[in-house]
């Protein structure tokens, strides 16, 4: 098809958006490449958002998700990529100014595995015993009797996108299967230092952090080829909240007004360079000034917003009943390619039912905003 | 390269006019297809270009510039391109490390006060260097910028930016008779009231304006979103040209494919006929 590609420097490439040829698949678990153009892709937890958004979250990219007016469903989608990185096998690092990252992830939702994970002990018993299975011995797929009965709670991670019950709680054994690193603020002091950058040391202290996970755990190719390549998910939340430091959300001109776009920059640049992959959330009806959240939204690769219908008028309306809030697609992004995907429908509604999160489009136009 | 946008700019590879200075914007939409035209238009016509790509990966735009026919790999180790990764230089000045090895391009994220006196030196220092005898390409120089909002949002006042478009001017056009072409992203209305000086793009824009001599203004369009026509360019001249009146403007409609992008007059897209 095209010329093929001279490595640059090092063995590895250094950026992850290669397009992934026939001769170098990188078979990461949880991870595929997508149909539309080979990008190596990620389910984000939520399976109608990943159709929205080409597939799949492309790896080496950032998610913005506008929170919605509470930071509920906003927060619940954040849980949901975490939890599906849990099942996927991928280490995670979670960030957060407000609530302590680990108790983000004791809430976070239990996954509907097939039921016959649950029996495994028993009928692995079963199969050693051996006398009882000539009660099961099959007659006409006897080709199939040696083959194991069980399936797994490993085998259904294999899956692409799971689902999840928010009535209940994850395990804490799948749980602590899970590699996270987290990053509270207040357990990182900062003293005001004498740069003149306009990084705020709150983010900077984010950055450092994040670039020292990924050099020490090896997602930027650094690491032996011995060792399996996984993917780092980066949950981080509320970003651009008062909590950070950040004035960007309580002024209208604030002395701060380039903190947070550049530490978007930055992220976007370890990102492109390491296989990790990030979801954040900003609580952009706080920030006035439409012109620095259209940076921002351009900084990150993926955009959307949730607009929820609680504590609006619009939530006894009779015609929203059956929807929890709105769902804005603000920005797809172009990945080696010049096309975006963007969505057919431009009105989606999302409902959080308990065992799905569901997007769908509005079958009636609402007020223009 | 898109072959009816050269027939539209009446330009092509083999003759073009010099001395330009090309504005590229957008508001609300995306026209970084129009860098990624211009890109392998100028290598194709064998110009020494300076990229300065900020907003994406080398790798980006490498992969883009295969499926129009260019390899941005090849011409960078011929020295016909010079290609600036922002987003690698940067990750040292930000993460506060300090390297001899790295240029000193990106400076500016120390302190954004200081202005972009060493990122005009950098593209000084590429287009000037003129002493490899012909391997860059016997072309004359030409700047790309992708793009100009990306400085802005990393703390650069419109003042600095002005200013080190005006003085890339100087030297790119003036001086060594090449071309320039900068990418510009607004949000919002135009007509809306900026109040305080946060709205800096639009003042960008406006101030860029003034300087250039082709635009190519890309909206969607104003009835809202179509599947099958992307939006629309608007082509303004302005600079006079010879036989024709100054300040020509032109309204087209595009839409992106996989290798390329089609230009049609309004109305006539081939799913509305």
């Amino acid at each position: 098809m095209a010329a093929p590609k001279k490595s640059v420097g090092s063995s590895f490439n250094a950026t992850s958006f290669q397009k992934k040829t026939r001769s170098k698949l990188i078979s990461i678990p949880g991870t595929r490449p997508s149909v539309q153009n080979g990008q190596l892709i990620v389910s984000t937890g939520v399976t109608s958002l990943d159709y929205l958004i080409g597939g799949g979250l492309a790896v080496g990219t950032v998610l913005l998700i506008e929170e919605d007016r509470y930071n509920s469903y906003s927060h619940m989608v954040l849980k949901y990529f975490m939890a599906e990185g849990v099942l996927c096998g991928h280490e995670l690092f979670l960030a957060s100014a407000q609530d302590h990252p680990d108790d983000i992830l004791q809430e976070l939702p239990a996954p509907i595995l097939d039921d016959i994970a649950s029996h495994s002990p028993l009928e692995g018993r079963m199969q050693l015993g051996g006398q009882y299975a000539s009660q099961d011995a099959m007659k006409i797929a006897w080709r199939y009797q040696n083959l194991p009965k069980v399936q797994t709670a490993l085998a259904s991670s294999s899956r692409f996108g799971h689902y999840y019950d928010v009535s209940k709680k994850m395990e804490p054994e799948i749980r602590q299967a899970a590699n996270c690193y987290a990053f509270y603020l207040p357990e990182h002091p900062t003293e005001s230092s004498a740069t003149r950058s306009p990084l705020l040391e709150s983010y900077s202290a984010l950055l450092q952090s994040i670039q020292e996970v990924i050099r020490k755990g090896g997602f930027d190719g650094a690491a032996p080829p011995s060792k399996s390549r996984n993917v780092l998910r980066i949950g981080l939340q509320s970003l651009g909240s008062t909590l950070w430091g950040d004035d960007l959300c309580c002024r209208d001109n604030p002395a701060h007004g380039h903190a947070l776009t550049t530490f978007l920059y930055g992220l976007r640049a370890l990102l492109r360079s390491s296989l990790s992959v990030a979801v954040l959330t900003i609580p952009s009806h706080l920030i006035q000034n439409r012109a620095v959240m259209g940076n921002i939204i351009r900084l990150c690769d993926n955009a959307i917003a949730l607009e929820s219908f609680k504590g609006s008028d619009r939530e006894t309306n009779p015609l929203y009943k059956d929807y929890h809030g709105l769902l804005h697609v603000r920005q797809v992004p172009r990945l080696n390619c010049l096309l975006t995907e963007l969505p057919d429908h431009k009105d989606l509604a999302f409902k959080l039912k308990r065992k799905q999160f569901t997007i769908e489009v509005c079958p009636f136009s609402y007020f223009p905003i | 390269m898109f072959a009816e946008l050269n027939a539209i700019l009446n330009t092509s590879p083999d003759s073009f006019k010099q001395r330009e200075f090309i504005l590229v914007s957008d508001r609300r939409a995306d026209a970084s297809f129009l860098v990624h035209h211009f890109l392998s238009f100028y290598l194709r016509a064998g110009c020494k270009v300076c990229f300065l790509g900020l907003a994406q990966s080398f790798s980006h735009y490498n992969a883009v510039s295969q499926r129009l026919g260019v390899s941005l790999t090849q011409a960078k180790e011929k020295g016909q391109l010079l290609f600036l990764e922002g987003l690698k230089e940067s990750l040292d000045v930000l993460l506060g490390r300090t390297s001899d090895t790295g240029s000193q391009a990106l400076d500016f994220l120390r302190d954004p006060a200081v202005g972009l006196r060493c990122l005009y030196e950098f593209v000084q220092a590429s287009v000037s260097d003129s002493g490899d005898g012909g391997e860059g390409g016997g072309g004359p120089p030409v700047l790309l910028v992708d793009d100009l909002t990306v400085l802005l949002s990393l703390g650069v006042s419109v003042g600095s930016v002005l200013d080190f478009s005006h003085y890339c001017h100087a030297t790119v056009c003036s001086q060594l008779k090449g071309n320039m072409v900068m990418l510009v992203r607004c949000e919002g209305e135009e007509d809306e009231d900026e109040d305080g000086d946060e709205e800096g793009s639009e003042r960008l824009l406006k101030g860029l304006t003034h300087q250039c001599s082709l635009t190519l203004h890309v909206q969607g369009l104003p009835t809202g979103f179509c599947r099958d026509i992307h939006g629309q360019v608007e082509v303004c001249w302005r600079k006079t040209q010879k036989d024709k009146p100054p300040n020509q403007k032109k309204l087209f409609q595009y839409k992106v494919h996989d290798k390329g992008a089609s230009f049609f007059a309004r109305g006539t897209s081939s799913a509305v006929l």
